[in-house]
């Protein structure tokens, strides 16, 4: 795991404090490689968005986070404790090496300074020595790194469509040339059309500048087509996660079979929609044991008293994907008794 | 990338899913509120009978401090202060409830109608409404009372009521064009539905905040109105209210000669009313937008025993590690 | 500028209602006001001023109801507004043109004072929500509710006396005339502190619990949590993000309210017997002095627009939404 650049162990973020506490994630643990993009998927609820904003602190009152390590591996350096930063630390941490684009660029950009004011203030912040005509010409190049013309940096946000909000949003979290940038449903509010120039897009910077991408989505279709690894979440756990190819061929989780079938993919055969009978999971009651054995068609009696264990699946062990030969095997993972795990050594 | 093969708690997590009572009594605020106000209200109703004395009649004891006999010392006339505070109130309430209903009514007519219905119409009662609102009250309110012939308790509850309601029809106009997008609207709309019948059942029960807020802010207004015209000696006239009690003061020196005791208990009446009805509009406030919401502690303590405060873009970090008790071998 | 053509109209529209409301108030008044103030004055009126009366209060029975309105606005135009029977025989523009620099300064500085520090300590207390701050939320609360003149009565109580730096009374010292020298300007300044503090801390109760909510509000707007993911220091990200949101629906509610609190603030001028429109009103109001209230009421009116107007600049200025595209 030499090439992980941002590490979760153990996660856990609560929704008010004591007993009245909403546990919204739990105990997750998630790697992100340097320089892929790797899709959280979950329908609203399972707590995806609410882990992004946990890993970087960013939760608004109630949200607190209970436990754990959010590592943040610099080039060549020792690992960082996100979660143990004290607050200048975290300043100078943020968007220097991790950037966000969130959900609904509509309210992301402040309606009242123009978008020169919004990518400069960023680079002032974090470098307050360089000169403001330096500072310009950088943003200049940023609007044009993603497809918006110069002239466009006086102009204040209501000037702008939807889409050319959101790829502002994207060029400011390369201002400062990040390792990791977290993207929270960053096209849901786009029709498909621009939804996929963006997209494409992303990618395309992705693999010239080299960052690496969380990628958060209910859109389970769209994680298949342009991220390389997927993690589905539910109940606020992660269920399963596997190269985006063979999740798409082979979910091993019943809800992950039940997510891929509610959207039609653009790309391969063609599926039968059907959907997932039910409901997300109230967090305040959640189901005793796998939380979502009571929407889950395959269900066992085992699976409503014990919480199954996120691990190798011992059947694809010793035999998939080694033609695929990107990584071992062992990277799949799931959470679900119908795939017990494969456990080393114990 | 890899998901590191992890734990999970085996025990079955179900918490307590609290009731949600009525959470706008729960307030504390509201609650706090509401009970200075009811102590107002059953003053108004019982307040004549309760009071020791004429509040008009006269004594021999003149301009006397607070005392056993005379709780709220004397005025000029050796008229109780008590007595004129207490029976005061009911004027004060009429003035209040009467012209935020009247105000409130009004406000509902004009806002919900230029809200829901478009065209010249709408625009000329949007233009009525920020016509009356920026006119100043106090010198309008003059101008009208001082051509009445007479100015009781009533009418200058009704003078006021007919000139305040802008704001509230300003709110509600906003709030019902909001509504009106909304699918549920439309789709009553679509299906054919009578107009009266879409405001009256869709509209009206999701404005029932703002109207409340509306009323409640309107009285505020009216109740210091009544006040500040009876000081400055228009209205009420023969009744009492705690303004007239301050204007007597006022233009016998009561400050010259030192009797605080004068104008010091109609003040806090007015300052503890207003206060109780502004925190009855908090509450109101915090039921509709539970950003608002004090939302019970802000100060967390973590595992290594520092307070943190919890804050906008700085979730507060509670342990470090994983729960050791979580772990357990599958 | 459509968006200010369009306010102007509205402010010249409302303007023309207040005249309108005046010409018409007065002619459901019982009797005739006139005549008391034609015995009142002992025959020392010339009949043109009678009859410029007659004008203002619809007794010109000769005329029709639209004859007697073009004669109206045509005598306002010349700025006849008839004769004060307080101030008899001075014409009511002259006893407006005395009482009016005086209320401009007093109410018009501490109003706009009040609004802009209200406004900052709001700023303060509502980014440092749930801290020692919120404790000065009840207090505030109570304080915005007391009227602004009984809080004047109160500090007259307490801080004026024989030996007090604060005089009870006045807008200067007695023996003084009005010159632009040193000690009548000190003068001024003492009379005039006692009656400022009491409107600033009166109104400043007000913004500042407007302004904290809004801070609340927009405080967990999306924009505000971008600005914190951006590592800007939270000083940039309280002031400019934040507070120059919250900003404008506290300037859009300065200008509607601005009505209603010069209404409170006149009152402070009449407890502290400051030679403003206030003191005037008052006893205009005594006196039954009709013209003279009609006047004040006309000339605070158009003070009003004319607040609301510069209002309206300054939000055009804050919000880049109201300018046009280009």
């Amino acid at each position: 795991m030499t090439d992980a650049v941002l590490e979760v162990r153990g996660l856990n973020v609560d929704y008010g404090l004591g007993d009245d506490a909403v546990h919204a994630v739990r105990d997750v643990d998630l790697t992100l490689h340097r320089g892929e993009v790797l899709g959280l998927a979950g329908e609203s609820g399972s707590g995806k968005s609410t882990l992004a904003y946990g890993l970087t602190r960013l939760l608004p009152p109630p949200g607190v986070i209970a436990g754990g390590e959010v590592l943040y591996h610099p080039d060549g350096g020792d690992p960082v404790d996100v979660l143990r930063m004290t607050l200048p630390e975290l300043r100078r941490f943020r968007w220097a090496e991790t950037a966000i684009v969130f959900q609904g660029a509509m309210n992301s950009l402040n309606p009242v300074h123009r978008i020169s004011t919004q990518l400069t203030d960023v680079i002032k912040a974090h470098d307050p020595r360089g000169s403001s005509a330096a500072r310009l010409a950088r943003a200049r190049e940023l609007l044009r790194l993603v497809g918006i013309s110069a002239d466009r940096l006086d102009s204040y946000p209501h000037q702008l469509s939807g889409g050319m909000r959101q790829r502002v949003m994207i060029g400011m979290a390369l201002a400062l040339e990040p390792k990791v940038v977290i993207m929270d449903e960053p096209t849901t509010a786009l029709d498909v059309v621009v939804q996929r120039q963006i997209l494409r897009q992303l990618v395309e910077l992705r693999e010239r500048l080299g960052f690496s991408v969380v990628f958060i989505t209910h859109d389970l279709s769209l994680l298949v087509e342009f991220s390389d690894r997927i993690a589905i979440m539910y109940g606020g756990r992660i269920v399963e996660q596997a190269d985006s190819a063979d999740l798409y061929r082979d979910p091993l989780h019943p809800y992950s079979h039940g997510l891929l079938n509610s959207f039609p993919a653009l790309r391969g055969p063609k599926r039968e929609l059907t959907g997932i009978p039910g409901s997300p999971p109230d967090l305040r009651a959640m189901p005793a044991g796998c939380s979502f054995h009571p929407r889950c068609p395959r269900a066992l009696e085992r699976c409503g008293a014990e919480v199954p264990v996120l691990g190798n699946p011992a059947e694809k062990r010793d035999t998939a994907h080694v033609a695929v030969g990107r990584r071992s095997p062992t990277d799949r993972t799931v959470a679900c008794w119908l795939h017990p795990v494969h456990h080393d050594g114990l | 990338m890899t998901v590191v093969p992890t734990t999970g708690t085996a025990t079955p997590v179900a918490a307590p899913v609290k009731r949600r009572r009525l959470r706008f009594v729960a307030n504390p605020k509201a609650t706090t509120g509401l009970v200075i106000l009811g102590f107002f209200a059953l003053l108004a109703i019982i307040g004549p009978w309760i009071a020791p004395y004429d509040p008009s009649g006269r004594g021999n004891d003149l301009l006397q401090g607070p005392s056993a006999a005379h709780w709220f010392g004397t005025t000029h006339l050796g008229q109780d202060i008590f007595s004129q505070v207490v029976v005061g109130t009911r004027s004060v309430m009429v003035v209040g409830f009467v012209a935020g209903l009247v105000a409130t009514v009004l406000s509902i007519l004009v806002g919900v109608t230029s809200g829901y219905l478009a065209g010249a119409g709408s625009e000329v009662l949007s233009a009525l409404s920020n016509v009356f609102l920026v006119l100043p009250a106090l010198p309008l309110m003059i101008i009208i009372t001082s051509t009445l012939p007479e100015t009781g308790t009533l009418t200058i509850a009704l003078v006021i009521g007919f000139t305040s309601w802008a704001w509230g029809a300003r709110v509600l106009r906003a709030q019902t064009l909001s509504l009106r997008g909304r699918d549920y609207v439309e789709a009553a709309r679509a299906t054919g539905e009578k107009t009266w019948r879409i405001i009256l059942f869709e509209i009206l029960p999701n404005l029932t905040a703002v109207i409340a807020s509306g009323f409640v802010g309107t009285v505020i207004f009216a109740v210091t109105l009544e006040i500040t015209l009876a000081f400055i000696g228009i209205g009420a006239g023969g009744d009492w209210n705690w303004g007239t009690v301050l204007y007597w003061a006022q233009s016998q020196q009561a400050l010259a000669q030192g009797a605080w005791w004068w104008f010091v208990p109609a003040g806090l009446a007015i300052a503890l009313l207003g206060t109780a009805l502004s925190l009855v509009n908090f509450g109101i406030d915090e039921f509709v937008s539970p950003r608002l919401r004090g939302g019970g502690k802000t100060n967390v303590k973590t595992a290594d025993g520092h307070t943190v405060r919890m804050r906008v873009g700085f979730t507060p970090v509670l342990a470090h590690k994983t729960r050791p008790e979580g772990r357990e071998t599958p | 500028m459509s968006y200010l053509l369009k306010r102007i109209a509205f402010y010249l529209f409302t303007a023309w209602a207040a005249i309108t409301i005046n010409f018409f108030i007065p002619r459901v008044i019982p009797g005739d006001p006139v005549q008391a103030l034609i015995t009142r004055s002992r025959g020392q009126m010339t009949s043109d001023a009678v009859q410029s009366l007659y004008v203002l209060f619809g007794l010109d029975k000769d005329a029709s109801l639209v004859e007697q309105y073009f004669t109206y606005l045509g005598q306002l135009l010349r700025g006849d507004l008839g004769l004060s029977f307080t101030y008899f025989p001075s014409p009511v523009s002259q006893v407006l043109g005395d009482g009016l620099p005086w209320t401009l300064g007093l109410v018009g500085i501490t109003t706009v004072l009040g609004f802009l520090i209200g406004t900052a300590l709001g700023t303060g207390i509502g980014w440092r929500r749930g801290s020692w701050a919120d404790a000065l939320i009840p207090v505030t609360t109570f304080v915005s509710s007391i009227p602004y003149f009984w809080l004047g009565l109160i500090a007259i109580a307490l801080l004026t006396g024989p030996d007090s730096f604060f005089p009870a009374s006045g807008a200067y010292d007695n023996g003084l005339v009005p010159n632009p020298d040193l000690e009548f300007v000190g003068s001024v300044l003492r009379h005039g502190l006692l009656p400022a503090f009491t409107i600033l801390i009166s109104s400043m109760a007000g913004w500042i619990l407007s302004m904290r909510n809004m801070m609340v509000t927009v405080a967990s707007e999306d924009y505000v949590t971008v600005a914190h993911a951006k590592g800007l220091s939270d000083r940039r990200v309280m002031v400019s993000y934040a507070a120059r949101n919250a900003l404008l629906p506290n300037v859009s509610g300065f200008a509607l309210s601005l009505g209603f609190i010069v209404g409170g603030t006149l009152l402070v001028e009449i407890v502290f017997s400051y030679p403003g429109l206030g003191l005037q009103l008052f006893q205009a109001v005594g006196a039954k002095d009709y013209p003279l209230m009609q006047g004040i009421f006309l000339i605070i009116t158009l003070s009003v627009l004319l607040a609301n107007f510069l209002a309206d600049v300054a939000y055009l200025a804050l919000d880049p939404r109201t300018r046009r595209e280009g």
